[in-house]
């Protein structure tokens, strides 16, 4: 009962001369040249809204995040000083550079050194005037404080400005997963192709190694490795490729056995095709639909990843921002609401974004599906 | 008053957003107790006709726009859920294409025939059980008793296709519909499945709509005959008058659709393409905590065959008899013991980057040409993929201009190059692949059976294509088929296999005027006349 045959041509003609050769056709999506297939997928992206949308959102959070530094800094974007131009954001200047006293670096949240340069010039900041390790010393109440027109959302107990960490953590949270997710899901693509397409003694050892690789306990090596070096982003980033690859390997490796006996295959092997080609051109694109809809899950639980480490102080060093931190904060302090809605609302908000363009993407690319 | 009466039936589907015309005006009756044939190619409407009668469409992406189905009075459309689940297996019983996954593969065979019992009749387990028993006898399932609770995969296709029988009669239904209830069986079998049907019909004296695109059943089977096409019927009768003078035209087409004509002469003098000596395929079975080979599965078991230019060698038998793998081990796609020799060069040893070369000269088309041709490469690729392995063809446009001819010599126009496989015909598909095998002009080609999954009008023009291709290439075929019909249309010499073994062999004319062993004599006669021999020759 499948939609029936586009009638390319009767199926009673007889051989026809070879005619001339068409040119090759092209489709265009918004200007950019693409193939048929990848036409029909954009369009079937465009046709879920809830997709498109979360895309433009997610896309909008993400673009102003970041170029943190110019959005929520404690030095000004630009100073005009005794008739020159000085880019405190990209440039650090000394004290003395606005008739200050000290040799170090000029702290411009320091009412002695704004006053100096307000007598000379003007000073332009940016839309949040702290940064993530930005002290607030003007608070009227005991840190943590709640949210007020200078502190948007509150300060949390070390007297930080919350939406500047917030804007911070969000840009490493989500550049964390999406580099996660890219790496281990090659990795893992990779390693389930390998299992499934060649099977027998390959696959089995393979197996076996990653039976036992996943029986290693991820938590105590992050401890150990915190005893030995400092954990900073690419550290963490480079341990939990080392686990997190395997996700994948199991629907990889399954299209692959399916997929390696099918009949397009066995055409392309009398043909004398390579493997390698075999793999990517012939059994990939189609175990691509199962990678796809595992991909949402691994790059939200990549996120996840990071958040809970830095919640229970195995994550990033010490005062980096990070919203696994403030979660651990708005635990801590109970009597602090802003800190935990906080951090619960961004990661809700976040996770959500990221499931719905992954549903998107998955349907888009589902040759079955029939959007309504 | 009719048992089933439809009236100015249509279907149609809506599919993103534009509607297609499945069934457009389709009215047939069946009286008690005959058996009507419901005739037509693949897309002709036929299936969603039955399945609208069980209402079994996809609603509401299906729906009605007009249309009557009364069954003994009572209408069917728009009848509550509850009446048609009363119909349903009750009075209306449904028996369909593919044994393999009709069968839920987690229930025993007793589970699967007295659900519906316990669900229609109520009856309590002992009961089931008898009745269960009873019918498996009724459907001539050898030793019923120690099948109750078999699992479907240890059954044989011909013996699902039983037990479904079997649970398609349970509440003794007035009406069967069966659709296309054999095609996915063998010959032989299939002659047992119909046979079957027309004495349980006698016997229990119930209707039957038999669904099928092959008119040989119809002619064997039926009383009365619908044909239908592209979703409207266009000759009815009794099956006498339809065969012996068909009024509408695409009746005589259908009729005349079978492959005829006799094989393109060979040059006996023709040089060898490829010869292989005793060809032996064994599989080891391996057992025991240290797998050590207990046996072997002899799937080809010492078979000769030899193949010159412009030659073609059938191999026939039923399925599991070794043909494909016969295939396949010539090609050295699956590894195999004996020398194979081709183009007067020893080949059984050589390894994979050796072969290479050689495998441009060596090509094979598959059966399915649904599943034969990668879905998301555009026909372009699929059938330049050759040429970049064996780099014949320059740059990116000289290719393009080498696979339009290759195209267009199978009939397809080049202009549709671009276009994707879904949005081919099988018969365009079954060209396409023809296509990728002839680009880089081999010179032996294993057709595995290419015309088995296509239209009876389809397969009588890739026939065609296939002797006019040798004729003009001088090709040497291995042409592998459970189809009679088609080897006689296209071989010279014939082998037939039963489990490995060559029973016999030797020229096509000869051997289909004189068969000698009762095997080859029992493939015949279910071919040509569907006729079930009862000599234990072959499978059930």
């Amino acid at each position: 009962m499948a939609a029936p045959d586009a009638p390319v041509q009767a199926e009673e003609a007889q051989p026809l001369r070879a005619r001339a050769v068409p040119p090759e056709e092209r489709h265009r999506w918004h200007g950019i040249p693409v193939t048929r297939l990848t036409l029909r997928r954009l369009q079937n992206f465009h046709r879920n809204r809830r997709g498109v949308i979360s895309l433009w959102l997610f896309l909008a959070l993400f673009l102003t995040t970041l170029p943190a530094e110019f959005i929520a800094n404690d030095r000004p974007l630009l100073v005009r000083y005794d008739g020159a131009f000085y880019v405190p954001v990209l440039v650090s200047y000394p004290e003395t550079t606005f008739g200050g006293v000290f040799e170090t670096e000029a702290s411009f949240r320091d009412p002695f050194v704004a006053e100096l340069i307000e007598d000379k010039g003007w000073m332009i900041w940016p839309l949040v005037p702290f940064s993530y390790p930005t002290i607030v010393d003007n608070l009227e109440v005991p840190a943590p404080a709640p949210p007020s027109a200078q502190n948007w959302l509150g300060t949390d107990d070390q007297a930080r400005d919350v939406l500047a960490r917030l804007i911070y953590g969000f840009r490493i949270s989500v550049l964390f997963g999406l580099i996660l997710t890219a790496i281990s899901s090659v990795v893992g693509v990779a390693a389930g192709a390998v299992q499934g397409y060649f099977g027998g003694l390959t696959d089995l050892l393979f197996q076996r190694f990653i039976e036992i690789w996943s029986g290693l306990p991820m938590l105590y090596l992050l401890i150990i490795l915190a005893s030995i070096v400092e954990p900073n982003f690419w550290w963490l980033l480079g341990l939990m490729l080392l686990f997190s690859w395997m996700g994948l390997v199991g629907v990889v490796r399954a299209e692959f056995l399916r997929a390696r006996n099918f009949e397009f295959v066995r055409a392309a092997r009398a043909l004398g095709v390579g493997d390698l080609q075999i793999m990517v051109r012939h059994v990939l694109p189609n175990a691509m639909v199962s990678t796809l809809t595992f991909l949402p899950f691994i790059l939200t639980g990549s996120v996840t990843v990071l958040t809970s480490l830095d919640f229970l102080g195995f994550g990033l060093p010490p005062g980096s921002p990070s919203l696994g931190e403030l979660l651990n904060q708005g635990k801590n302090n109970l009597q602090a609401p802003w800190l935990g809605f906080t951090g619960f609302f961004v990661l809700a908000v976040m996770l959500s974004l990221l499931v719905f363009i992954g549903e998107a993407v998955r349907d888009a690319f589902d040759p079955r599906k029939i959007s309504a | 008053m009719s048992l089933l009466a439809i009236k100015d039936l249509q279907v149609h589907f809506r599919v993103d957003g534009t509607t297609v015309e499945a069934v457009r005006g389709v009215s047939l009756t069946i009286e008690k107790g005959e058996t009507v044939a419901l005739v037509g190619e693949s897309g002709s409407g036929k299936s969603v006709t039955a399945l609208s009668i069980l209402q079994l469409l996809p609603y509401p992406r299906a729906h009605h726009p007009s249309g009557s189905i009364r069954f003994n009075g009572e209408e069917i459309i728009g009848a509550s859920r509850s009446r048609l689940q009363e119909i349903r297996g009750g009075r209306i019983s449904m028996v369909f294409q593919e044994p393999m996954t009709s069968l839920n593969p987690l229930h025993t065979i007793e589970q699967q025939i007295s659900e519906t019992l316990l669900l229609h009749r109520g009856h309590d387990h002992a009961r089931a059980r008898a009745r269960t028993l009873e019918l498996l006898r009724l459907v001539r399932l050898p030793e019923a008793e120690s099948r109750l609770n078999a699992w479907p995969h240890q059954l044989s296709g011909g013996q699902r296709q039983r037990v479904m029988i079997a649970m398609a009669l349970a509440n003794q239904p007035d009406l069967l519909i069966a659709d296309e209830p054999t095609t996915a069986v063998d010959v032989t079998i299939q002659a047992q499945i119909l046979k079957l049907i027309k004495e349980l019909q006698a016997e229990l004296g119930m209707a039957v709509l038999l669904i099928t695109h092959d008119l040989t059943i119809v002619r064997r089977v039926a009383d009365r005959v619908y044909v239908m096409t592209d979703g409207r019927l266009v000759e009815d009768g009794t099956v006498k008058r339809v065969f012996e003078s068909p009024r509408h035209p695409y009746t005589q087409k259908l009729l005349a659709a079978e492959p005829k004509g006799p094989p393109p002469l060979s040059d006996p003098g023709a040089p060898i393409v490829a010869a292989a000596d005793q060809l032996k395929v064994w599989f080891p079975i391996r057992r025991g905590l240290l797998r050590r080979t207990v046996g072997y599965i002899k799937a080809v078991d010492g078979v000769d065959v030899s193949l010159r230019a412009g030659h073609t060698v059938g191999v026939v038998g039923e399925s599991g008899s070794g043909k494909t793998t016969l295939g396949l081990a010539l090609l050295r796609l699956i590894s195999s013991r004996g020398p194979i020799r081709f183009q007067d060069r020893p080949i059984e040893t050589l390894r994979g980057a050796e072969l290479r070369p050689l495998r441009r000269h060596m090509q094979i088309v598959f059966q399915d040409p649904f599943s034969s041709l990668s879905p998301r490469l555009s026909i372009f690729q699929i059938v330049e993929e050759g040429l970049r392995v064996h780099g014949p063809g320059g740059g990116r446009g000289e290719r393009r201009q080498i696979v339009a001819e290759a195209l267009a010599e199978v009939g397809i126009d080049p202009a549709a190059m671009d276009r994707y496989p879904h949005e081919f015909s099988g018969g365009q598909r079954q060209r396409v692949a023809i296509a990728r095998a002839l680009v880089l002009k081999p010179r032996l080609v294993v057709l595995d059976e290419p015309t088995s999954a296509l239209d009876m009008t389809v397969q009588a023009q890739i026939v065609d294509l296939l002797r006019d291709l040798q004729r003009r290439h001088g090709l040497a075929y291995l042409f592998i088929s459970h189809d009679l019909r088609v080897v006689r249309a296209l071989a010279n010499d014939v082998i037939v296999l039963k489990d490995g073994h060559v029973v016999e062999a030797g020229p096509a004319a000869e051997l289909f005027e004189h068969p000698q062993s009762d095997y080859t004599k029992a493939l015949m006669a279910a071919a040509f006349e569907i006729k079930a021999v009862e000599t234990g020759a072959v499978s059930t």
